[in-house]
């Protein structure tokens, strides 16, 4: 399977890739090639040229600054999986990136790559709308940061426009007496999320103070499960409260169905495993 | 249109000219003769074509070669020296970690990277390393069992 022919460069500064991009409107950026590599041999895409990000060494850092965690988009999944600062205060995105397809892919792919790409089934999308975090974007024309909810606007279809980069994933960092979880029930040849639950819960005197609850692969993009947030805002934190609050965790959706699940197995599963990511991050509320 | 990339596979340096469109294990196996790397699906499920990118596993049937310009390359020819088996390929012999073959070189570039990063796995660290290698033959148990014995001898040496 070989892709068509593409011209192809690899600038070494996010000012020469932006130069590429807004010359050519045909043009495509190249991560980590995991999900576009395997597109373009399909030929399900096909660039005039491709623009390889790298060779950018700035956008593969990870740093921490006036409580913001800054993840540059070509962070790796198997960086982030190994990254000290971001096991100690985000582990919800740790956990998240582990579970990434194999070893291979994780040393390739990148947390950029994954948030442009918008799979409905990716694992990134619904810990980033746990975690509240930011995408960074930048044209030739200026930045701008826009919250996860509102970059991600359906299956592989997010608010990128053609000519913009992503540079950075921003992450709160976590305050104290929050637990946070992400529980998956995976497709086991491609260790994409049949349903994956991202939790993130605060506790106040046993009661939830804050809720936050992101899911993926049910529905045909990552979504915030309002529903049950509010279900668990104010509540007593015990498993009563979890159990009901999750019945509504795909309210709303109209749940994918696929070889791997039916429309209706896959809503249960969300109910379920929301229940059990609420509960593992409210045990690590405490 | 053709690029010229320069790169250091298994220690030798490499000059070529290629189109972007080429992929690194068509590179490796047509341009440079390395057909240690197999091809199983050409679709980033199987890992028959796994090598290393500076030190890193990946699926060569999903880079394109001109990503590797600059970088440091190993395929599963550098794996023996001069004739003698490495451990971990002692192991895969020892206790039968292959039938057919056709993904242990794949297989074995895994497992050098797992017991470069941990040189005393469990069985489930073993199994989740080589998640993205798929065998149809062995079953996986023996692939477990050559890497348990490789590490013994690897730890011990
Ligand atoms: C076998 C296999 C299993 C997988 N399993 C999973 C899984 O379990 N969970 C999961 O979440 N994902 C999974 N993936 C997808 C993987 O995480 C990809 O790495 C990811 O979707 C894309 O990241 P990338 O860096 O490889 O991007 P690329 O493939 O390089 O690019 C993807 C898209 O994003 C655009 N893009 C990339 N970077 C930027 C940027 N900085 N700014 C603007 N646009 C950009 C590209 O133009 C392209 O359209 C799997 C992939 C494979 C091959
Ligand atoms: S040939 Fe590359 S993963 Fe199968
Ligand atoms: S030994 Fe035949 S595929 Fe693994």
């Amino acid at each position: 399977m070989i892709a068509a022919s593409f011209d192809y460069s690899a600038p070494e500064t996010l000012a020469d890739a932006l130069r590429v991009l807004s010359d050519d409107p045909e043009a495509k950026i190249l991560a980590g090639g995991q999900s576009l590599i395997p597109i373009m041999k399909l030929r399900l895409s096909i660039p005039s040229q491709v623009v390889d990000l790298g060779g950018i060494i700035d956008l593969h850092a990870i740093a921490e600054e006036e409580g913001i965690i800054r993840i540059g988009s070509m962070t790796t999944h198997e960086q982030v999986e190994h990254s000290e600062l971001l096991s100690e205060k985000c582990p919800l995105l740790v956990a998240a990136a582990s579970g990434i397809g194999d070893v291979q892919v994780r040393n390739r792919g990148t947390i950029g790559g994954s948030v442009a790409h918008a799979d409905p089934a990716a694992d990134y999308p619904a810990a980033l709308q746990a975690l509240d975090a930011k995408v960074k974007v930048v044209s030739s024309a200026g930045e701008k940061i826009i919250p996860i909810d509102e970059f991600i606007v359906d299956a592989l279809t997010t608010a990128l426009e053609p000519d913009e980069i992503i540079t950075e994933i921003h992450v709160p960092t976590e305050s104290t007496g929050i637990g946070t979880a992400y529980e998956t029930i995976v497709q086991p040849a491609s260790g994409y999320a049949i349903v994956g639950v991202a939790a993130r819960i605060g506790l106040s005197e046993g009661n939830i103070s804050f809720a936050r609850v992101g899911i993926t692969g049910v529905g045909s993009k990552a979504y915030r499960a309002l529903a049950v947030e509010k279900a668990l805002e104010g509540q007593p934190a015990k498993d009563d409260t979890y159990g009901i609050a999750s019945r509504v965790a795909a309210e709303g959706v109209e749940a994918l169905e696929d070889l791997h699940a039916s429309s209706e197995y896959r809503a249960h599963l969300a109910t379920v495993f929301t229940c059990r990511a609420i509960a593992a991050a409210a045990g690590r509320a405490q | 249109m053709q690029r010229a990339i320069k790169v250091t596979v298994n220690g030798k340096e490499y000059e070529r000219e290629v189109e972007p469109r080429m992929l690194l294990v068509h590179f490796l196996r047509e341009e440079l003769g390395l057909t240690g790397t197999h091809i199983g699906c050409e679709t980033t499920v199987c890992g028959a074509c796994t090598v290393m990118l500076e030190g890193h596993t990946v699926k060569s049937c999903t880079v394109l070669a001109v990503q590797a310009n600059g970088k440091n390359l190993e395929t599963i020819e550098s794996v023996a020296s001069d004739g003698d088996l490495h451990p971990i390929q002692e192991g895969f012999w020892n206790e039968h970690g292959l039938q057919c073959g056709f993904c242990t070189p794949g297989m074995i570039m895994s497992v050098k990277q797992l017991l470069g990063d941990n040189p005393n796995p469990s069985r489930d660290e073993i199994r989740h390393a080589i998640e993205g290698n798929l065998c149809r033959c062995t079953g996986y148990q023996h692939i477990v069992k050559s890497v348990e014995s490789a590490a013994k001898a690897m730890v011990q040496e």
